[in-house]
């Protein structure tokens, strides 16, 4: 064929990704200057423990039955705010993305909402919903909502005018065109809202539970630091911080699945 | 202005369309009225300098820009009313841009096959006819792709497959190879030639090359610019198939400086 034959997929460069190796060797570093600073300025166990001391408490938090429970409420807190801030912000970015003048009427109570610091409203839903659950996915629910939102807007509103062109020679209903072109254009920003919301999810549980109840990682956290056991404080963080990667990594994993089409999936494929 | 066979509507048929345009600057005249017929199985070239009006008359004809005046009937049907367009009329045409417009969230065969989808056609059927067309274009082997992965030239010929799908009776081609090299161009423009005496449908092409023009016209309807008007109407004789070579041929460039000399004097 004379114009060309298709891009061949780029094949890999041979070998293990770069941040494979990079990445353990870094960590590896910096426990070391951890360490080395620790041991030689004397630094109390109280202020900053060994990271030996760290590994070890949080191999014990590990085996210690109650972790799972704590670790569970704030899961649980964490899927359930996102799983409303995720059908609130798609649907309100939608619409208001499709009826200009109702986001034009609306904007600036959008912008409000968006600039009053969120957390400064759980007193408020202390007030209303008490120190249950409710209060923890409440809270999730607002902060994830926002990029979720705002990301689902800007989405439906970038469609290629092109593609639009090509909609309207198709004589599509409004329903069709949002199914087939307004939907799938907006999915890569929409899981771009995803990945911030979801980290965003997790801060607003555990702040939540710091405020109040006996459960979830952020009560643990508060009651570690009560008890003066810094060591296990760094590993209930170490706790987190895992179970915030796989959250954050499941997101990512959406993103090769619903938009394998997508130019930062390609681009992840053949980067490296 | 031109001559048809008793009996047979055009295909294509305007009367004093026009087009005004509402600016910060004033009220812009694109297209002063128009009269123009297009034959049922005609390949018809609208050529002119940039400004002529000659993408704001085909989009008037491919329905996606309302005139401000006058009667355009497709197929028979009057395709505006007011701003309404009428779906039958609509669905007689089938229009390819500059750029192919895929989707990249569809392989190349749900591109192809979208607008059938659109019309409800099962799976199985919908693909079965997406793989006549790819065929026909020039891209079997290809269905399963992403639009991404195919270069600008296959893609063009997706686009002509997914205008192709629904069976319309017109192809209305905006610059189709405008964005392609040379090389690419002349290759699709042989294409479709091809294509098109496979099909037998009516085409209505804007270009910008007079060589394009040359080459793929029975008839050239040279546009002015400032109102964008008809200047000139262009009879190309030359027999099918057209070969490239037909290019370098003495009565071929005849008509290419007889029309590069006139746009020199309207532009």
């Amino acid at each position: 064929m004379s114009d060309g034959s298709a891009r061949a997929p780029a094949g890999r460069r041979g070998g293990i990704p770069l941040e494979w190796i990079t990445t353990p060797l870094l960590v590896g570093a910096a426990l070391l200057v951890w360490h080395g600073y620790v041991t030689g300025f004397g630094v109390s166990p109280f202020i900053l423990p060994k990271p030996g001391d760290v590994i070890a408490s949080w191999a014990e938090l590990l085996r210690t039955r109650s972790t799972w429970r704590h670790s569970w409420a704030t899961v649980y807190e964490t899927i359930a705010g996102f799983g409303f801030a995720l059908v609130a912000g798609v649907l309100m970015g939608a619409v208001l993305g499709k009826i200009p003048w109702l986001e034009r009427t609306l904007n600036p109570f959008i912008v409000a909402s968006q600039v009053v610091p969120k957390v400064a409203l759980v007193p408020l839903f202390v007030v209303w919903f008490g120190f249950g659950p409710t209060t923890k996915v409440l809270l999730a629910a607002v902060l994830a909502f926002f990029p979720i939102f705002t990301n689902t807007l800007l989405g439906v509103k970038s469609v290629d005018l092109g593609h639009r062109d090509v909609m309207t020679s198709l004589n599509t209903s409004r329903l069709q065109r949002f199914r087939h072109l307004e939907l799938p254009s907006a999915l890569p920003y929409i899981i771009t809202g995803m990945e911030v919301g979801i980290v965003l999810a997790i801060i607003g549980a555990v702040v939540g539970e710091y405020l109040g109840g006996n459960q979830g990682l952020g009560y643990l956290l508060i009651a570690k630091m009560n008890a003066y056991e810094t060591d296990m404080l760094f590993a209930v963080l170490i706790h987190l911080t895992v179970i915030g990667f796989a959250f954050y990594l499941s997101v990512g994993m959406l993103r090769r699945f619903v938009i394998p089409w997508h130019e930062s999936v390609q681009v992840e494929r053949r980067g490296r | 202005m031109t001559s048809q066979p008793p009996g047979e509507p055009a295909e294509i048929l305007l009367r004093g369309v026009e087009k005004r345009f509402a600016t910060p600057d004033g009220e812009v005249h694109a297209l002063a009225p128009t009269d123009l017929s297009v034959r049922k199985g005609e390949m018809l070239v609208l050529l002119g300098p940039s400004g002529c009006g000659k993408t704001t008359l085909l989009r008037m004809i491919g329905g996606l820009l309302a005139p401000t005046g006058g009667d355009l009937r497709v197929a028979g049907r009057a395709l505006w009313d007011g701003e309404r367009r009428d779906g039958a009329a609509v669905q007689e045409l089938g229009m390819v841009f500059q750029e192919a417009n895929l989707f990249p969230w569809l392989s190349i065969e749900g591109n192809v096959a979208l607008p059938l989808r659109l019309r409800g056609m099962s799976r199985a059927e919908r693909l079965r006819r997406a793989q006549e067309l790819t065929r026909l274009v020039g891209i079997e082997g290809f269905e399963k792709r992403w639009p991404r992965e195919l270069s600008g030239g296959m893609r063009q010929r997706a686009a002509i497959a997914r205008a192709l799908s629904y069976d319309p009776e017109i192809l209305l081609m905006d610059e189709p190879f405008g964005a392609l090299d040379a090389m690419t161009r002349d290759a699709m423009n042989l294409e479709l030639q091809r294509i098109w005496m496979e099909t037998g449908r009516t085409v209505v092409l804007v270009t910008h090359s007079i060589a394009e023009a040359t080459f793929l016209a029975d008839r050239i309807v040279l546009l002015s610019p400032r109102p964008g008007r008809i200047d000139t109407v262009i009879e190309v004789p030359f027999e099918r198939p057209r070969p490239l070579a037909l290019q370098t041929d003495a009565a071929f460039q005849a008509i290419v400086r007889r029309l590069r000399s006139r746009l020199e004097e309207i532009s």
